[in-house]
């Protein structure tokens, strides 16, 4: 517990020690909002929820997290730094998971930050702020779904950039899954179940209902659980692939 | 104790390292010698437990670095090839970062960050971020992130690559004033370092030992070894006078230096006494005159050459 709290403090810091951070934070907020009030026609609305604002955050993310999860292992490899790191006595374990909370904890702040959206729908009408906050918890474990498929691609390679588009593109299959536009390209001799099942695996089948307000504990169980086979993945190929 | 049994290392088809076995025990400053490419730094991960090994084991003080990674590693220092850090962090926040890895908290933090940092002299660069600071500095952080837990073992790997003169003669003395109830390997290029700081040299090439021994053991295999070195004021044929002793296997002009002889010795006899007296009964116009110990340089060269070429 000790040295995965000492890897975490250390990442996030080092985030926030060159501009990475900021310039994440801040573009994140500028495009979220073009996003939910030019795009999204959040006030043309006229209604009292954040789904404009929310129902972006799939495809905001898609460029954004990659960003920040690509020199997760990228650069440790790069520079070295993994000899050292992981010849001091910890656990890979306790590595993998503190860089990705170091991560998540970005996207969260970032996400936090969006707090006047909502000081504005309530000061406009009166919200069903429980759904909002489901929504926020929703979104940041979307978040960490990009996130853990972007450690495990930075793990892969010594190329940051390399790691960028491999998370990008995959991301993009996973988001997509869930979308009723591929859902329909399927042909209809396709079982059903199988339909499904790579809907289920979709990130918009979940995150549109959490955001909805349908609390499902499914839904955060998927989060979950996808994140942690993720994160498992990464440790297999950072084991694998230390030698290169 | 650091004990290392029938080591191999394998990439795909590749052999790094081929069954090396041996022992290092307490007060030893290990020179690691071999070509590039010979399985010295390969070894070096193995033996930290960055890489897994192929077959074979290594004990460091009866922890096994696959059973037990987390004990065995605590008790090694390591400076890997290159000595990276992050550089975006500042020396004093890397070291507490390093300390803290290493389980110290509170006040012990800042005692063993400071006492490293005096070891190694960075005391003017302590907020100064890594990236800009100058290679010797940067090896130096290396070094002192190595050294922070007074680890039992150290390991460094070319500690003195890049360094200047002066720097190089600070690593080797502060390798020296570490080293005596430790276990010190060091592997390097540079062969004066291990006559200078080593207490035991292996030479390895193709991932297998071809020499193990004191530095004088392994300068006493060197053709050169009790060869006698004269320099003249004149020209004079040294052979001739020196055809009637059966010690005395041959005569040979020293490259890029005037007038200068190395007399070999037949099979490391000892030749002084015979050739110095030969060289005051004939009157030899010698300006300079001593015995060579043997060269580790060709010593070197000739073992591993004949493992390239078996």
């Amino acid at each position: 517990m000790g040295n995965l709290n000492t890897i975490f403090q250390r990442e996030l810091m080092s985030y926030f020690a060159t501009p990475l951070a900021y310039i994440f934070v801040v573009i994140f907020l500028i495009t979220n909002g073009i996003f939910t009030f030019d795009l999204g026609g959040f006030f043309i609305r006229g209604q009292a929820d954040l789904l404009p604002f929310f129902g972006f955050h799939p495809w905001l993310y898609l460029f954004m997290v990659p960003a920040i999860a690509m020199t997760l292992w990228a650069d440790e490899r790069k520079t070295g730094t993994i000899e050292l790191l992981l010849t001091l006595p910890v656990r890979l374990s306790d590595v993998v998971l503190g860089k990705f909370l170091a991560a998540w904890v970005l996207t969260g702040i970032a996400l936090l930050l969006t707090f006047p959206i909502w000081v504005t729908v309530n000061y406009l009408g009166d919200p069903d702020n429980g759904v909002i906050l489901a929504a926020y918890i929703g979104s940041w474990f979307m978040a960490g779904g990009f996130l853990a498929i972007g450690s495990c691609m930075s793990a892969c390679t010594k190329n940051s950039v390399i790691a960028f588009i491999l998370t990008v593109t995959i991301c993009f299959v996973f988001v997509l899954l869930g979308s009723p536009i591929l859902l329909n390209a399927f042909p209809a001799w396709v079982p059903q179940f199988l339909v499904d099942a790579f809907s289920a695996m979709g990130f918009l089948t979940h995150f549109d209902s959490i955001s909805k307000g349908v609390l499902d504990i499914r839904d955060f169980l998927f989060f979950a659980v996808f994140i942690a086979a993720w994160l498992l993945a990464s440790a297999i190929v950072i084991e694998m692939k230390k030698a290169n | 104790m650091i004990e290392i049994e029938n080591l191999t290392k394998k990439f795909d088809q590749f052999v790094a390292v081929d069954d090396l076995s041996f022992t290092v025990k307490e007060g030893e400053v290990l020179g690691f010698l071999g070509p590039n490419g010979a399985g010295k730094s390969t070894t070096m991960k193995v033996i930290t437990g960055f890489l897994a090994p192929t077959g074979g084991s290594v004990t460091i003080d009866g922890f096994d670095i696959t059973n037990n990674p987390i004990e065995a590693k605590s008790l090694i220092g390591y400076l890997p090839e290159g000595a990276p850090s992050y550089g975006d962090m500042t020396t004093i926040d890397f070291l507490r970062f390093i300390a803290k890895v290493r389980g110290y908290q509170g006040e012990e933090i800042e005692q063993r960050v400071n006492h490293a940092i005096k070891e190694v002299a960075l005391d003017s660069v302590t907020q100064q971020t890594i990236e800009t600071l100058s290679k010797g500095f940067k090896r130096r952080v290396g070094l002192a992130q190595a050294i922070m837990h007074d680890p039992k073992v150290l390991i460094l790997d070319e500690p003195t690559d890049g360094l200047d003169p002066n720097q190089k003669h600070h690593v080797r003395e502060l390798i020296k004033n570490l080293a005596k109830d430790k276990i010190v390997i060091i592997s390097t290029h540079i062969l004066e370092e291990v006559t200078a700081v080593c207490s035991r040299a292996i030479i390895i090439a193709e991932g297998k030992i071809v020499a193990d021994g004191t530095p004088a053991e392994l300068e006493s295999r060197s053709r050169y070894h009790q060869a006698v070195s004269v320099r003249l004021s004149a020209e004079y044929d040294l052979a001739a006078d020196l055809t009637n002793v059966a010690a005395v296997s041959s005569v040979e002009k020293v490259e890029d230096a005037d007038l200068t002889y190395t007399i070999i010795a037949n099979d490391g006899q000892s030749i002084f006494s015979q050739v110095s007296e030969i060289a005051q009964n004939q009157h030899w116009p010698v300006t300079e005159f001593h015995v060579e110990r043997g060269q580790l340089e060709d010593v070197f060269r000739t073992v591993t050459q004949q493992a390239e070429g078996a």
